[in-house]
Order: C-alpha cells, then sequence, then structure tokens
C-alpha cells in the first residue's frame, strides 16, 4: 500500500468523525435554537458568588 | 452628576419596573418601588442573591401593578390537568415547556435560567430566546408545576397556558432536521469527491505503475462516497420524480413535477458516471453530482426558513383557558375540552366563556368583541344563553354547560372546510409553468442529438445523450425560486411585514381583490376621538378628571388623556360598578359617570361609546369616543383603489358609512358576522376573484383563512394574531400598497433569472451535444452557473429593494 492511501483513508475517517459529531449536535437540538446561547455565553454564572453585598 | 441626581429627586422612578412610584412609594435598601408586586421580586431575588438582575439592566423588570393571580393557577393542582401540560414525568423527574411571552431582555433571561437557585426541586432551566419558551425540569416530589407557574408568575414572568398548550404539541421539527442529516452527508461526500477528483484533473500519468494505483484509488473511492449523495442526498428528488410519473401514467395530475428533470440530470450522472468508472476506468462526473445535490438541498432547506418566532396558526384554542373551576360533589378542576352537557361551572372576572351555556348565578356583562370585533357590552339575566368567545367583564358567574366546545357557536366557524383543509402554498408553480416545456425540450433534444450520433458517430451517442441531460438538468432555476423569495422575505420581515412562507410572496402578486376589516384595521383598536356633547365648566373638569384618573377602563383612560393638564383634586370616595360606571365623591362633590342608566337610575338607552356625566344632581352632557381612522388610511386606500377592487366588511354598524362611502361605493358590508364574512370572501372567490383580506381579530379569522391571502394586522406582532398568512404591524399599514409592488418585482426577477439559467442551459447543451463535455469542464461549468444565477437574483433583489426604499 503506497502511504497517500492509507493519509487519504486516515483523513478520511477523520473527516467522517466530524460528520458523526454534526449527527450529534443536530440529534441534540443545537440547530433548533441557534440564538439563545449566544446570549447564554455572555452571562456570568457566579457574579453574584464573587461579589460582596 | 449633579443633574441627574436632581433628576432622580424630581422623578422617582421603580428600582423594579423603572415606572412612576407616582400613587405608591415603598422604600426599602434605599430604593424605590411602585408596587407592592415589584417589592416582593426585589424581595425574592435579594434573598436568593440574584440581585444581577438589575445590573444586567437597569429597571428590567416587568411591572406588577394590579396584578392579581392568586387562585388563578388552582386548576394546576389538578393531576389530570398538570399531566397534560408535562412533555414528560416519572417518580424522580418532570420536564415542562412554558411558553413566556413577557420575555424582552438579557435580564430576563439569565433571571430565568437561574430559577432552580429560587425554587428548591427545579434542577435546570434552559431558555429559547426567540420562541420564548421555557424549559423545566424539576423533582415532582418537592416542587408541583402550579407553585413552579404561581412564582414565574409572581416573578412578572407568567407563562401563558391555554388550551392549545399540551405538553404532547411540542414537536421537533422531524422534516428540517432530515434535511439538515442530508445536507450534512452530500456536503461531507461532495467536499472529498472535489479533493479526490483532483489528481485526475492535473493528468497522471497513467503509464506510471504508481500513478496509475493512484488513479485506481481515487476512482473507486469516489464511487463509495457518491452512492450515499445518489441515494440518500438525492432520494427526495427520485421519489418525487417517481410519483409524478406514475400520477401523470394514471392521469390524476398533468403538472410534470420539477423533480423530473432534476431526478433525471442526477441519474444521468450517476449512471454516465458508473460507466466511466467501471468500464473505460476514467474520471467520472462525480463532483459535478455531489455539487449538483448539494446546491438543491441547501436550496431546499432556504425554501423553509421562516419567521419561527411568530405564529400563523392560531386557532380558537389559543384564546381558550385550559381549564375551568367545575362543581360537581364539591369543587374541582376540568380540562375545557372534557365538559359535557350539563355540567356547571365558574368564569372570573375577565376569563373567556369556552362554550354555548345558560347563565344559572351572577351578574354576567359580557365582551364579545372577540368574536364580533366591536366591543359592545352583552347584558345577560339569569337563565339567558351566553356564547363561547365572551370575556366577562363583571364579577364571578356560574354557568351550565349546553354544547362542548368543540361544537358551540364560535368554533363552528373552525369546523368549516376552508379551516379543515390544509391551505394551498404553491411553493414551486411558477416553476412548473417552466418545468413542463423544459423537461419535454430537454428529452427531444437529447433525442435528437442521439438520433444525429447514431448515424454520424455511433460511439459519441451515449456521451452526447447523457451529456444533455446532465448539462440540462434544471439546478440554477429550481435555486433562484427559493433564493429570490427568501430574499424577498427577509426585506419584507425588516419593514415588519411576516408573512409565513416563500408561496405566500407569490400569491401576493397574483390578488385583485383587497377586503378590508374596519375596527382595528382602518381604524385603531384602542383609541379614539373624544368630544364632549354639553358644556364642562373647568372646575368640573377638575371634578370628571379625578375621577377617570382613578379608574383603569379604557374611556376612563381615553378621557383621561383628553383631560390632561387639568390639576386632580382628592377623591373622598370612589366606587366602580364594573360595565356601568363610578360614582365617587370628589372635594365634597358627588359625582357620578357612566353609562345614562346608571348616572340617570333609570331605565335609559345609551350607545356603549357614550359616557355620561351627572355632577351634584345636575346632567351635564356626555363624552363620545370615536374611532380614530389610522393615519394616512385614506392615501392608501385611494392609492390602491387605482389597481385593486376595494371592499369593506365590519361587524359594526353603519354609523360610518358616509365617511367611507367615497372609496368603497357600494362594497360595504356592515352588521357582519364572522360567518358572513367567510361566505363574503367565498362568494367573490367563486366568481374567480383572488382576494387579500386584511383584518385584525378573531372575528375575521373564517375570512382571513378561506381568503387567498389573510394579513393580520397587529398592534404588536408577538401578541396573538388569528390563523393567517401574513402578519403586519399597524403602524405599516400604509406602505401595503409598496409591498404589493415589490411582491410583483421579485416574481420579475425570478423569472428575468430563469432566462438567464436558460442561457447557461444552451451553452451548456452546445458543449454537451458534441460530444466534448469533458468531467473537468463539467465540474467548473456546473456550479458556477448556478452560483452565478443564485447571486444575480439576491443581489438584484436587494438592489431593487433599496431602489424602491425597503431597506
Amino acid at each position: 500500500m503506497e502511504v497517500i492511501i492509507i493519509l487519504v483513508i486516515l483523513a478520511i475517517l477523520i473527516a467522517g468523525s466530524f460528520l458523526l459529531a454534526f449527527f450529534w449536535a443536530t440529534k441534540d437540538g443545537q440547530f433548533d435554537d441557534t440564538f439563545s446561547p449566544s446570549v447564554r455565553i455572555l452571562i456570568d454564572n457566579d457574579r453574584d458568588e464573587n461579589k460582596s453585598h | 452628576m449633579n443633574s441627574s441626581i436632581s433628576e432622580i429627586d424630581a422623578k422617582v422612578v421603580c428600582y423594579h419596573c423603572g415606572n412612576d412610584c407616582k400613587d405608591e412609594d415603598i422604600l426599602e435598601d434605599d430604593k424605590h418601588f411602585c408596587c407592592s408586586g415589584c417589592f416582593t421580586v426585589y424581595d425574592i431575588l435579594k434573598d436568593n442573591n440574584l440581585c444581577g438582575y438589575y445590573d444586567l439592566n437597569a429597571n428590567a423588570g416587568v411591572s406588577l401593578r394590579a396584578k392579581n393571580f392568586k387562585g388563578k393557577f388552582d386548576y394546576l393542582a389538578e393531576k389530570a390537568i398538570e399531566n397534560e401540560l408535562l412533555v414528560y414525568q416519572d417518580e424522580h423527574i418532570a420536564k415542562v415547556i412554558l411558553s413566556v411571552p413577557s420575555i424582552h431582555c438579557i435580564s430576563c433571561f439569565w433571571l430565568l435560567e437561574n430559577f432552580p437557585k429560587i425554587l428548591k426541586g427545579v434542577f435546570s432551566a434552559r431558555l429559547n430566546f426567540v420562541k420564548k419558551e421555557l424549559s423545566l425540569d424539576f423533582d415532582p416530589q418537592t416542587v408541583s408545576l402550579k407553585e413552579i407557574v404561581e412564582l414565574m408568575a409572581t416573578l412578572g414572568y407568567e407563562p401563558q397556558i391555554n388550551l392549545e398548550s399540551t405538553g404532547k404539541s411540542k414537536k421537533i421539527d422531524h422534516e428540517t432536521r432530515k434535511l439538515l442529516f442530508k445536507i450534512g452527508v452530500t456536503g461531507f461526500c461532495a467536499g472529498n469527491i472535489m479533493m479526490m477528483s483532483f489528481p485526475e484533473y492535473f493528468n497522471l500519468d497513467l503509464a506510471n505503475k504508481l500513478d496509475a494505483t493512484y488513479q485506481k484509488f481515487f476512482l473507486y473511492f469516489n464511487f463509495l462516497l457518491a452512492l450515499p449523495v445518489f441515494f440518500y442526498g438525492g432520494s427526495d428528488y427520485l421519489k418525487g420524480a417517481y410519483y409524478s410519473i406514475l400520477e401523470n401514467i394514471k392521469g390524476n395530475n398533468k403538472i410534470l413535477s420539477v423533480d423530473i428533470p432534476i431526478a433525471l440530470g442526477i441519474t444521468a450522472l450517476f449512471l454516465r458516471s458508473s460507466y466511466e468508472t467501471f468500464i473505460p476506468q476514467t474520471a467520472g462526473y462525480w463532483d459535478s453530482m455531489a455539487g449538483l445535490v448539494l446546491f438543491l438541498l441547501v436550496g431546499k432547506w432556504v425554501q423553509t426558513v421562516t419567521f419561527n418566532y411568530l405564529s400563523f396558526d392560531r386557532s380558537y384554542k389559543s384564546y381558550f383557558p385550559l381549564a375551568v373551576k367545575v362543581k360537581n360533589n364539591g369543587i374541582n378542576y376540568k380540562n375545557v375540552n372534557e365538559l359535557k352537557k350539563g355540567d356547571l361551572y365558574f368564569v372570573h372576572h375577565q376569563e373567556l366563556i369556552p362554550t354555548d351555556a345558560i347563565l344559572m348565578e351572577g351578574n354576567a356583562l359580557i365582551d364579545y368583541s372577540f368574536v364580533t370585533g366591536e366591543s359592545n357590552l352583552v347584558k345577560k339575566l339569569k337563565g339567558d344563553i351566553v356564547f363561547a368567545g365572551g370575556r366577562q367583564v363583571a364579577d364571578q358567574i356560574e354557568l351550565l354547560v349546553q354544547k362542548p366546545v368543540s361544537t358551540s357557536y364560535l368554533t363552528q366557524l373552525w369546523n368549516n372546510d376552508s379551516f379543515l383543509k390544509e391551505k394551498e402554498i404553491p411553493t414551486t408553480e411558477l416553476a412548473n409553468a417552466f418545468i413542463k416545456y423544459f423537461t419535454y425540450l430537454s428529452i427531444a433534444i437529447a433525442a435528437a442529438v442521439g438520433i444525429y450520433w447514431k448515424f454520424n458517430n455511433p460511439e459519441l451517442l451515449w456521451p452526447a445523450v447523457t451529456a444533455v441531460l446532465m448539462v440540462a438538468c434544471p439546478c440554477a432555476l429550481t435555486l433562484s425560486l427559493p433564493f429570490t423569495m427568501n430574499t424577498t422575505m427577509s426585506i419584507f420581515g425588516r419593514n415588519k411585514f411576516f408573512v409565513k412562507n416563500q408561496g405566500v410572496i407569490q400569491q401576493l402578486s397574483e390578488i385583485d381583490t383587497m377586503v378590508f376589516d374596519k375596527t382595528g384595521t382602518l381604524t385603531e383598536a384602542n383609541r379614539g376621538e373624544v368630544r364632549f356633547a354639553g358644556e364642562l365648566m373647568p372646575d368640573e373638569k377638575r371634578l370628571v378628571y379625578s375621577v377617570v384618573s382613578q379608574s383603569m377602563h379604557p374611556l376612563s383612560k381615553l378621557i383621561n388623556n383628553y383631560l390632561n393638564g387639568t390639576v386632580s383634586l382628592d377623591v373622598n370616595y370612589i366606587f366602580e360598578v364594573k360595565g356601568q360606571g363610578i360614582e365617587a365623591i370628589v372635594d365634597g362633590c358627588s359625582v357620578k359617570i357612566g353609562k345614562l342608566d346608571f348616572v340617570k337610575n333609570e331605565l335609559a338607552e345609551s350607545q356603549n361609546s357614550e359616557v355620561h356625566v351627572l355632577i351634584g344632581n345636575e346632567y351635564k352632557g356626555f363624552f363620545t369616543v370615536e374611532p380614530k381612522f389610522r393615519t394616512n388610511w385614506k392615501g392608501l386606500l385611494e392609492n390602491l383603489k387605482k389597481t385593486f377592487t376595494l371592499a369593506l366588511l365590519s361587524g359594526d354598524n353603519s354609523k360610518m358609512s358616509d365617511t367611507l362611502k367615497p372609496i368603497f361605493g357600494s362594497q360595504m358590508r356592515f352588521n357582519q358576522s364572522p360567518q358572513d364574512k367567510l361566505d363574503y370572501i367565498k362568494k367573490l372567490q367563486k366568481n374567480g376573484h383572488k382576494v387579500m383580506m386584511i383584518g385584525d381579530g378573531l372575528n375575521d379569522a373564517g375570512a382571513l383563512r378561506e381568503a387567498k391571502i389573510g394579513i393580520a394586522l397587529t398592534e404588536d406582532v408577538q401578541a396573538f394574531s388569528p390563523s393567517c398568512d401574513a402578519i403586519l404591524d399597524a403602524e405599516k399599514l400604509e406602505k401595503l400598497g409598496d409591498y404589493l409592488r415589490f411582491s410583483k418585482t421579485a416574481l420579475n426577477i425570478v423569472k428575468l433569472s430563469f432566462l438567464l439559467s436558460v442561457v447557461y442551459n444552451v451553452m451548456g447543451v452546445g458543449w454537451a451535444a458534441s460530444g466534448q463535455l469533458s468531467p473537468v469542464v463539467a465540474a467548473i461549468f456546473m456550479p458556477l452557473s448556478t452560483l452565478s444565477v443564485v447571486f444575480f437574483s439576491v443581489g438584484l433583489t436587494w438592489l431593487l429593494a433599496r431602489y424602491n426604499k425597503l431597506i
């Protein structure tokens, strides 16, 4: 086997794992709401615990 | 800095909601609150260390003045009703999705996602900001749905629960997901096929053993990658074509689906490439095929994009309560759908009556504006029949069910044929007209080319024929329509005109008749011009002003605005009889305002829009409220009249007919019931007219549904609107003519891009017919033609929108 053939198969496998990740993300509903996460990431989870009142 | 402090001194605003602390001022931690509701929220947030709410946005809260939730959600304690709402439940976890319309800013977002910190037993809270839906997971042993909903309401985020909100209706959009999967797979394969096709294009030296091995490897690998593209990605087109041919053979249908030439093209590509791969073992057209299918699928996805935060399909169910309090051996709650004849139930102040029923107990004063569009209050006596859809304005009443919800007078409208059948949406009608000739022409050319080569050079027969079919695939043609329409939709969206889907734009351009509703459409819904018949002295004005400024009634508010600038006096005593009027003692002087019979304390008829005034014992006259027409309504209608036939349907009496006559002429109908409106539209359409109905309320629902295009006009696009094809913001009504014109423009752009794609096709077919179409040329030519057509149509749409001042 020539090395390029092995590399190509390897490349496809790696790319395939991303395709699987895409499947998982779609099934998980990550493309159902593409707006809320962009807001969510801007909010600190622990803003109050750190603040002294 | 100094000036801002003095500003705060001058005007005290509520720390929670930002309203004026005019009537009430609660001071706590140096912060002002306008009412106890707002203060309660602050207290809850402070106890749970969630005051970050106010850091994100100052005065972010929802005003809670005059809100009382006590007992309102008691029905959720009923297990059967709770189960209805839950999406999932077992012993340890329950899931619910609640729609919360009052979400408006990042503070809301933060607070609601921190809900588990406030209420013990709630595990997680996730908000979909666009759809305004909150998904909650909670422990049913620790906390009940009722407690959750009550706390949300207390915080100012009252979930919307109605007859339509059941846990089961929250379905995932499987169609869109399937399409996303297909795009993912096809995109993956297309990218890799393109990469592996490169070596062949750069002239591998097949005499070289190494190069030859690679060439074979790439060839077979491409074939493997192409299989999912053809059988999975292209399956919709293959199936669609198969069924369309079947229907045509059976004679059920004369229309050739656009899927046929596409399937023909893909199949030609697949067979020819398979042949090339296995027989002469040269590069096929795999990259062209994969690219084509990918483009087609993306186009399909673009077609499904819609404004998913708006709801276009609402039936009466979203107006009705989910449950009512029922009296049978004690008091419990029952799902409204399960009410049977003979059930006895209660309706509270401001609640909607869900069934046709007989009034058994209490003082019924019913606002039928939902059904008729006019805010006439109807008084009912014990033993009278009340119809579903009315809103009880006075206190609690007791009703005996006559007919269940589904067959009541109001819901009959929804049992009409026009609601039972799905409204036809012509997504590809325009393309179909084209496709018919296109398909026949490309098959004819392919046949002609085949015959020509059979006699001249039989070796070129199959290469040429397949090449013609491949090139003739109407990819650019099918893509220009969704992309142009999608662009038009977003341009309309920017102008606050939201269409349900792309087919609506096409139908907009075909309209020839426009039917308007009057109240709430041509006139403003909750505003009117106030006049006083009689004479009021300045000090008398002051008395009236003092009284109306204490009342929440819409008419009081209008009069309050009218008398604005008057100084308010001390009110010693005030009592509001719901739906009748107000009696008060102001500055030692007795004042009565309201209905004539209430004011004079004797039987007397008076119009609903009249407010009579009695000061001391002297009758002073009355205020009248005339509906106020929308700005520039006349200009709009006169403009539209040039191109369209106009008509008016009103549930109101013919009082205003003189104002409207110059525009509508004889095409005016008054005192129309919802059914009358539907029938009128039906008749027009039977006579071959293509009708657009513009209305605002549930009373127009039938007509909106029956008309080819139903446009719901609304002051607030997020608010409830009846089932319709498009939602138009009321303030943009005057631009309606522009939108209609632009929909025609958009359709012309599509036609123009069809023409462009035909030019490409002719060029390509020329090439193909000569039998000279090499895989490289096809791989460059086919995507290029598609992309250029898409850019052309989208770009032109934006340009013309700018030219027409729509962006």
